[in-house]
């Protein structure tokens, strides 16, 4: 186990609380600054959205993991910061330009947003994200003079400092990679000063807050409009990866996801909302992998097991038929919302942590240490 | 004005449908203050169990609606095992995740079992029709509202005079103090899975012949629930009715009276109206905290 | 003038009057108590005082300054602190993140400054940092600085509250039955925080409380409240004594 000694406030208040942590990140810069010279350029694409799905997973870490505010209605900030982007485009506006106006008109849409959503609470609030984004997606689809509709609008290339940054290009990677970087930086400033602490004092006792001179509604509509405003520099990026955008892309399945990935990441951390963005864009290659690969390796194996060559036809057929469902997505999705939250409530970053503790500890871990305690509903209604 | 009467009455009977699947909200809501945003899957899977039952076994229609309610009532008691007891008293927002993850589970498996097309069932009340004067009011139309009210009752009388409904709202308002007061809560919770599940199926039958069904039908009907759950306050029975209707009669006014594009917004704009100038809705209970 | 003043307050609830016409007045440095049975409306009066309640009628007064229509973030902001019955903490931050978020009312920086995390930033950090610290040592918690409140023992929880509201540097501090659920020697270390509250920091103290012994250990007033009414007020001993007051304690 390591021992920090702390001999000065800074110790508690600064990046990186010891050297190793320099390593860490150090190494991950590296990796992340190396991967296009090595992987493929389906894996880079793959990275792209992982670093977008990340963005917007921050986002909502600070909105719904920190303040406690729930909202189901991310897709519409997403929409919202894309359709400007394409919007602005086609009067020739500069890049950096729309890139930040994407974010500041999402985030001044994000306040307005979020003053209605001062006097609601829980379900109510959810409830009201769900509608917000309904009807988003319906205003997109109807005012066609700005955004054609459902024929969509085609997003031009980025030009930036007279070069193309082509959406497959490792330019367009170290772009997001970029941006993801900062925007947790960001995140990270904002929660350990005075407005990070205002977040989470909303989040657990409202009426406290109130009387330690926090401003609850106030600071309510920073967060949603911090959280819209990152989500809409996340939609610029979104924009430009897919080359095309329609309203049918930004539905509540989209929002959904983005949800799941705070809580398969963790959603108490901002490590979370990395590792969720990753195992969420994972689930695509691992259902091609399912479909192509699989089916096979079955029969194969059905064969080695004695099966005649037949039957292994037959099943591969079967599996093919099974792994090449049309639902099969959103019965993974539904399968892995349930089972994280049944099974590893604290995320894939809770399993790390709990994995860390168990070799400091070593062999002194318990097996309680983590487990769950019971709790019994008491009415939300009253507060 | 027989245009309006006929709008009327079609959104009522689509209000109806609402107002039964806000019921079942309602009910978990009420035990348990969960919300099951799956409880429009469970609608759409007492559909796919009736259209099997019905169609495809070939039982009588209500053998056929009897079975499939039972079956899914034990559905929703299975359910409750599985996903939602084991995190009851979490916070709201992590048992209604659980609930969305339930949802898409449901509607991608019946669409794997039963496939995406759009199924019918036949029932008794598919083909009459009621003249009154020029009025035209279809069997399958009025055979919803029928069966809503009289749904509506039996569940409110129940909630408000029998034992086990005490027991239920007991057990919301603090489920230890309710276990200290010999309330089987578990039992509780599981009873109100299943009376909400088979409340579903009944939406899901007396839907059939209106809006088909398929695996996508929960998704879209539950959704428009929520503004009718809200509107009635939810935690209210006659409540989720109102509501229910009221979203209705204003989707399909909507759609006859305002331009295109209107009528999948408005109850979406009706109900964000409500949330801001009353959020307890119309007859929900407003209490503050105590410190 | 007098330092803390109400005049004719009252809430009522539909027909229930929880505070009914009460006045009373304090001055700077005095400890005065609130006593009374279950249900007299002494956790009202400080939910009207901290304005998480709207008065009915009457007015508050806290140095010369009305504030009966201050929002309830400002009356912090004027130097009112308060703790709470039944603990309010933020349950799932460590005790010294709690204590911070006492500092609230004296942070000044900018949203931008914040995400940039600029040198002032920084600096004041440090400083609401070391304020933090001399409120932990003068409570005795700094076993517990980094520990999460959820896992920390009720005795301790009390004392964190306190500490937090410590923490605003407050001029009047409301103290709701600070002694609750406490054992006797918790107890008496809060009597003592209480009475070096006064001596030490200057601070002025209004509580509620049931504790008789902690009452007329530290308090210089105490005022008797029953159904929302002033029965009594003075010294400690004597509303102790007054037949209406033994009789409201009584049932008589």
């Amino acid at each position: 186990m390591k021992f920090l000694f702390k001999t000065d406030y800074e110790d508690d208040i600064r990046l990186f609380p010891h050297s190793g942590y320099l390593w860490t990140y150090g190494t991950l810069l590296v990796l992340i600054a190396a991967a296009p010279f090595v992987l493929s350029s389906y894996l880079i694409s793959q990275l792209v959205f992982v670093s977008i799905y990340a963005i917007v997973g921050v986002a909502l870490l600070i909105l719904t993991g920190f303040t406690g505010q729930a909202s189901l209605g991310h897709a519409a900030f997403l929409a919202i910061g894309a359709y400007t982007t394409a919007y602005l485009q086609q009067f020739g506006v500069p890049f950096p330009v729309y890139f930040l106006t994407a974010g500041l008109l999402t985030g001044i849409i994000g306040a307005i947003v979020g003053f209605p959503a001062l006097r609601l609470h829980g379900i109510y609030l959810v409830i009201a994200t769900i509608s917000f984004a309904l009807i988003v997606e319906e205003i997109l689809a109807r005012w066609e003079s700005v955004t054609h509709g459902n024929e969509g609008l085609r997003v031009k290339t980025i030009q930036m400092l007279g070069t193309t940054v082509p959406r497959d290009s490792a330019g367009f990677y170290y772009l997001c990679m970029g941006v993801l970087i900062v925007v947790i930086l960001g995140a990270i400033n904002l929660l350990r000063s005075p407005t990070g602490r205002a977040f989470v004092a909303i989040r657990d006792s409202e009426t406290a807050a109130k009387s330690m001179g926090i401003n609850v509604s106030l600071y309510k509509v920073k967060s949603f409009a911090i959280s819209a405003a990152i989500t809409g520099l996340a939609g610029c990026l979104f924009a430009h990866k897919l080359t095309f955008i329609s309203p049918e892309m930004f539905t509540l399945q989209l929002s959904i996801e983005f949800i799941m990935v705070i809580l398969i990441g963790g959603a108490f951390s901002l490590h979370g909302a990395v590792l969720g963005a990753i195992f969420i864009v994972m689930v695509d290659p691992f259902l091609t992998f399912l479909k192509d690969d699989i089916p096979g390796a079955i029969a194969n194996f059905s064969m080695l097991m004695g099966a005649g060559a037949e039957r292994a036809a037959a099943i591969e057929k079967s599996t093919a038929a099974v792994a090449s469902a049309n639902g099969l997505k959103g019965a993974i999705y539904g399968f892995l919302i349930m089972a994280f939250i049944l099974f590893e409530p604290l995320g894939l970053y809770g399993r790390w942590l709990k994995i860390k503790l168990f070799f400091q500890l070593f062999p002194l871990y318990k097996r309680a240490t983590f487990k769950r305690q019971k709790i019994y509903v008491k009415s939300e209604r009253n507060r | 004005m027989l245009d309006f009467v006929q709008q009327l009455v079609s959104g009522i009977a689509l209000g109806c449908v609402y107002g039964l699947i806000a019921l079942g909200f309602v009910l978990i809501y009420k035990a348990t203050e969960v919300v099951n945003f799956a409880q429009g899957d469970l609608m759409m899977l007492g559909g796919f169990f009736a259209f099997t039952f019905i169609g495809i076994l070939g039982l009588n229609y209500w053998i056929g609606f009897f079975a499939a309610v039972v079956a899914m009532a034990a559905f929703g008691m299975l359910a409750e095992r599985l996903v939602v007891r084991p995190i009851l008293g979490y916070p709201q927002f992590t048992i209604v995740m659980a609930t969305i993850g339930l949802g898409f589970f449901l509607r991608s498996v019946a669409g794997m079992i039963w496939g995406t097309d759009d199924l019918k069932i036949d029932t008794p009340f598919s083909q009459g029709v009621l003249r009154l004067g020029g009025l035209v009011l279809a069997h399958d139309k009025l055979s919803v509202i029928a069966a809503t009210l009289l749904l509506c009752l039996l569940l409110y009388l129940f909630f408000n005079k029998t034992t086990l409904g005490t027991a239920m709202r007991a057990s919301s308002e603090n489920m230890l103090a309710a276990y200290y007061m010999g309330i089987p809560v578990k039992r509780v919770v599981a009873i109100v899975w299943a009376i909400s599940a088979a409340v579903a199926t009944a939406a899901g039958v007396l839907l059939a012949p209106i809006t088909f069904i398929h695996s996508n039908v929960g998704l879209v009907l539950g959704l428009k629930a929520f503004p009718a759950a809200v509107l009635g306050g939810f935690g209210s029975i006659p409540g989720a009715l109102v509501g229910g209707v009221l979203i209705g009669v204003i989707e399909s006014m909507a759609g006859f009276y305002l331009p295109q594009g209107w009528k999948d917004v408005a109850p979406y704009i009706v109900l964000l109206a409500v949330l801001l100038l009353k959020p307890e809705g119309i007859f929900g209970l407003h209490v503050r905290k105590k410190v | 003038m007098s330092y803390f003043r109400a005049e004719n307050l009252s809430l009522h609830f539909g027909g229930l009057k929880a505070v009914d016409s009460v006045n009373f007045a304090m001055e700077k440095g005095e400890i005065l108590s609130i006593i009374g049975p279950n249900g007299a409306g002494k956790s009202s009066i400080f939910n009207l005082i901290s304005r998480l309640y709207d008065p009915t009628s009457g007015r508050l007064f806290f140095e010369d300054q009305e504030i009966t229509h201050e929002p309830p973030y400002s009356i912090a902001k004027l130097g009112i602190a308060r703790t709470f019955q039944n603990i309010e903490l933020f349950e799932n931050a460590s005790v010294l993140n709690n204590l911070l978020v006492g500092r609230h009312r004296h942070c000044t920086s900018s949203l931008w400054q914040e995400i940039l995390y600029m040198p002032s930033v920084r600096r004041d950090e440090k400083i609401h940092r070391h304020k933090v610290e001399q409120v932990i040592e003068f409570l005795d918690l700094e076993p517990y600085r980094d520990r999460v409140i959820s896992g920390l023992p009720y005795g301790v929880r009390k004392v964190v509250e306190l500490a937090r509201a410590l923490c605003t540097e407050p001029k009047l501090i409301l103290l709701d039955e600070p002694s609750s659920g406490l054992n006797v020697e918790e107890t008496t270390d809060m009597s003592f925080w209480i009475r070096d509250m006064k001596s030490e920091l200057g601070i002025t103290v209004l509580m509620v409380e049931h504790d008789m012994s902690l009452v007329s250990r530290v308090s210089d007033r105490v005022i008797a409240l029953n159904y929302g009414k002033v029965l009594a007020m003075g010294q400690p001993a004597e509303v102790q004594s007054h037949p209406d007051v033994v009789a409201a304690y009584l049932g008589a």
